[in-house]
């Protein structure tokens, strides 16, 4: 139970190399996280801008303990996608974590994790995915508590490690459709990169004003920010192994400071929240999806 | 096209109730897809959908008129519930199920070793639209059918097909939805209701249809507004990818992922199966007996004329689509992404 260890998600905007390699630099020297999982794996037209990057970044996270875990992409359908997912299996001193069934074709036969954008909702899912040498999975965003605790009791017989998203915008629909380049009337062939001026994603509101969804290019994500600070303890009472942060634009070392504390039992989880509101995210919180509401939703009654 | 290599496709039409399937069945279908009463469908709305008893005359009905049945059980049961996933499939097959439509790889699993002879299709919702992904499925599960995305162009169907070692079944009419099937919980983020897990889309419990004193009607799901309509114009339903939102840098709202609009591939037939597309799909189990009637004996001149080398009545397939927009999506070139 007190191993329960943090790990910090794939970058999902589309940063800057700079910002991205600032980014994980601060990671490695400042926050108290045990695995980075690093790669594109929103837009295969993005992930040319960081390949000259990872070396120097893997190498700095890797001399400050930090496991690292390459994300494939979650959707692959071009033949450039193809390449580049066929590429990213072949690598063997990084485990990878396949978010689509084209990775998986790879992956099969050797350890390999599975990514949140692949469909693993139940126990039988995980133990076919096992027997194919999956070693950790990191489910859904939309699974309820039952589900999890029922996962958690599998992951454990099957010696698998089971992680959560507990913070961070929520990603809810990928498509083949660009929308950032759709709302700048560009085709996605011809997007010029817009969706670098959104570095947490462009906010989408309803007619009458409510911020409701972000658009991440084919991604579309929670306007609101996943936290389940007052869940994780519950969380590792289940057997839940690894609790993953999102990144996003605020201050993620405070973020991993506020759940560390949390999971060590240092700090009430009410005291973690008012840590959360402190590091810079605009909006409102969400958790209603493991208490089985309306993702959207914070209160649990 | 009188091509000798050429497949004759299959029509794969829709039904939500008995009497639909025969009308279906009917109306010249080669196949009828429809699922139980619960979650263990995509389509599990109020009304909709067949008990055991319905289904095992319904699949008796369709194989003495020379029509298959595929069970539709393409939803992802959540953890601690795959039993009732486990029982659509047992009772389908003990009704002689010409075949099973599945995304879940525990249910794809389940049926390749509890039924290895049981043809295995599947779903849209695995989303899998790369040779890599269908092989996989194929290969794990034995998989002779996939149901592609609607996000493929023909020419990327056509190669595809020579790389795949099964059947392609492609939507060419209906409902067109944008996002990537299987992985999208935004009415789940609205509802509480999920699509894999409920196998609901913007539920009819939850839309809210207000008018105010000018007549302006404002459509909601929960407790998001979807759209916003004036007197004078056609009110949609409130599905969350078809609806308007406002953007930071636009003046008005837009149809921030795509506007109400309706698949029609009615020009494209003869390109499909050059493609090597083994059955066309008609969306719709939640549509009427009658538009069920309409479309599907329209559908079946069309494919019927166009085997037999005769022209295709594109005027009258065209105008299925109900006064609503429509499109060829990404069938037609890749700059629909």
């Amino acid at each position: 139970m007190s191993g329960a260890e943090l790990t910090i998600g794939p970058i999902l905007f589309h940063w800057s190399a700079d910002k991205k390699r600032d980014f994980y630099f601060r990671i490695a020297d400042e926050a108290p996280v045990d695995t980075v999982y690093i790669g594109e794996v929103i837009c295969s037209k993005r992930a040319p801008f960081f390949e000259p990057y990872y070396d120097e970044v893997a190498e700095r996270l890797t001399r400050a303990g930090k496991k690292i875990v390459f994300s494939s992409l979650a959707e692959i359908m071009l033949p450039r996608e193809q390449k580049m997912t066929k590429g990213l299996c072949e690598l063997e001193e990084y485990e990878v974590e396949a978010n689509d069934a084209a990775a998986l074709y790879h992956l099969r036969g050797k350890p390999h994790r599975v990514g949140q954008y692949f469909n693993v909702y139940n126990e039988d899912t995980m133990a076919h995915l096992t027997s194919q040498g999956a070693v950790h999975f990191t489910v859904p965003s939309e699974l309820p508590k039952e589900a999890l605790s029922v996962l958690s009791n599998k992951a454990e017989e099957l010696n698998v490690g089971l992680e959560v998203q507990v913070y961070g915008r929520t990603g809810l629909a990928l498509s083949a459709r660009c929308y950032h380049a759709r709302s700048h009337n560009r085709a996605q062939d011809n997007c010029q990169f817009v969706c670098e001026e959104d570095p947490d994603g462009m906010e989408l509101k309803t007619l009458d004003g409510k911020p409701f969804l972000s658009v991440n290019g084919i991604q579309t994500l929670s306007h609101t920010c996943l936290n389940l600070m007052h869940e994780v303890n519950e969380m590792q009472g289940m057997g839940i192994t690894h609790f993953r942060l999102s990144p996003h634009s605020h201050d993620m070392v405070s973020v991993a400071r506020a759940f560390r504390a949390v999971l060590d039992k240092d700090c009430a989880a009410d005291e973690g929240v008012k840590k959360l509101e402190q590091a810079g995210f605009k909006g409102t919180f969400s958790r209603g999806f493991y208490h089985g509401n309306p993702g959207y939703a914070w209160k649990t009654a | 096209m009188n091509d000798h290599d050429a497949i004759r496709p299959e029509l794969v039409c829709p039904a939500g109730t008995p009497a639909s399937l025969r009308t279906a069945v009917d109306a010249g279908a080669d196949a009828v897809y429809c699922g139980f009463q619960n979650a263990t469908n995509a389509r599990n709305f109020a009304g909709l959908n067949f008990t055991p008893e319905e289904m095992e005359t319904s699949v008796l009905y369709a194989h003495e008129h020379g029509a298959k049945v595929l069970l539709a059980a393409n939803t992802f049961p959540p953890a601690g519930k795959t039993g009732l996933w486990k029982e659509a499939v047992d009772t389908a097959v003990g009704f002689g199920i010409d075949a099973i439509i599945v995304a879940d790889i525990g249910v794809a699993n389940y049926v390749k070793t509890q039924y290895p002879d049981q043809r295995l299709h599947l779903s849209v919702q695995a989303g899998a639209p790369s040779v890599e992904a269908i092989k996989y499925y194929c290969e794990e599960f034995g998989v002779r059918r996939v149901v592609l995305p609607r996000i493929l162009t023909i020419p990327e169907i056509t190669v595809l097909k020579k790389e795949i070692p099964c059947e392609i079944e492609c939507f060419i009419f209906g409902n067109h939805g944008l996002m990537a099937e299987g992985r999208c919980s935004l009415t789940n983020y609205v509802t509480g209701l999920s699509t894999n897990m409920d196998g609901v889309c913007s539920p009819a419990s939850h839309v809210k249809y207000e008018e105010d004193t000018k007549r302006n009607l404002t459509t909601r799901l929960g407790d998001f507004t979807i759209d916003c309509f004036s007197c004078t114009q056609n009110p949609g339903y409130p599905t969350i990818c078809k609806g308007r939102y406002l953007a930071p840098h636009k003046q008005e709202g837009y149809y921030a992922f795509e506007e109400p609009i309706s698949l029609n591939l009615a020009r494209l037939l003869p390109e499909l199966v050059k493609a090597g597309v083994h059955a066309f799909k008609i969306e719709g189990r939640q549509r009427s007996r009658a538009y069920v009637r309409e479309v599907v004996s329209s559908w079946r001149k069309a494919v019927d004329d166009m085997m037999d080398g005769q022209d295709v009545e594109l005027a009258h397939l065209l105008s299925l689509t109900e006064g609503h927009k429509q499109t060829q999506g990404a069938y037609e070139n890749k700059r629909w992404r």
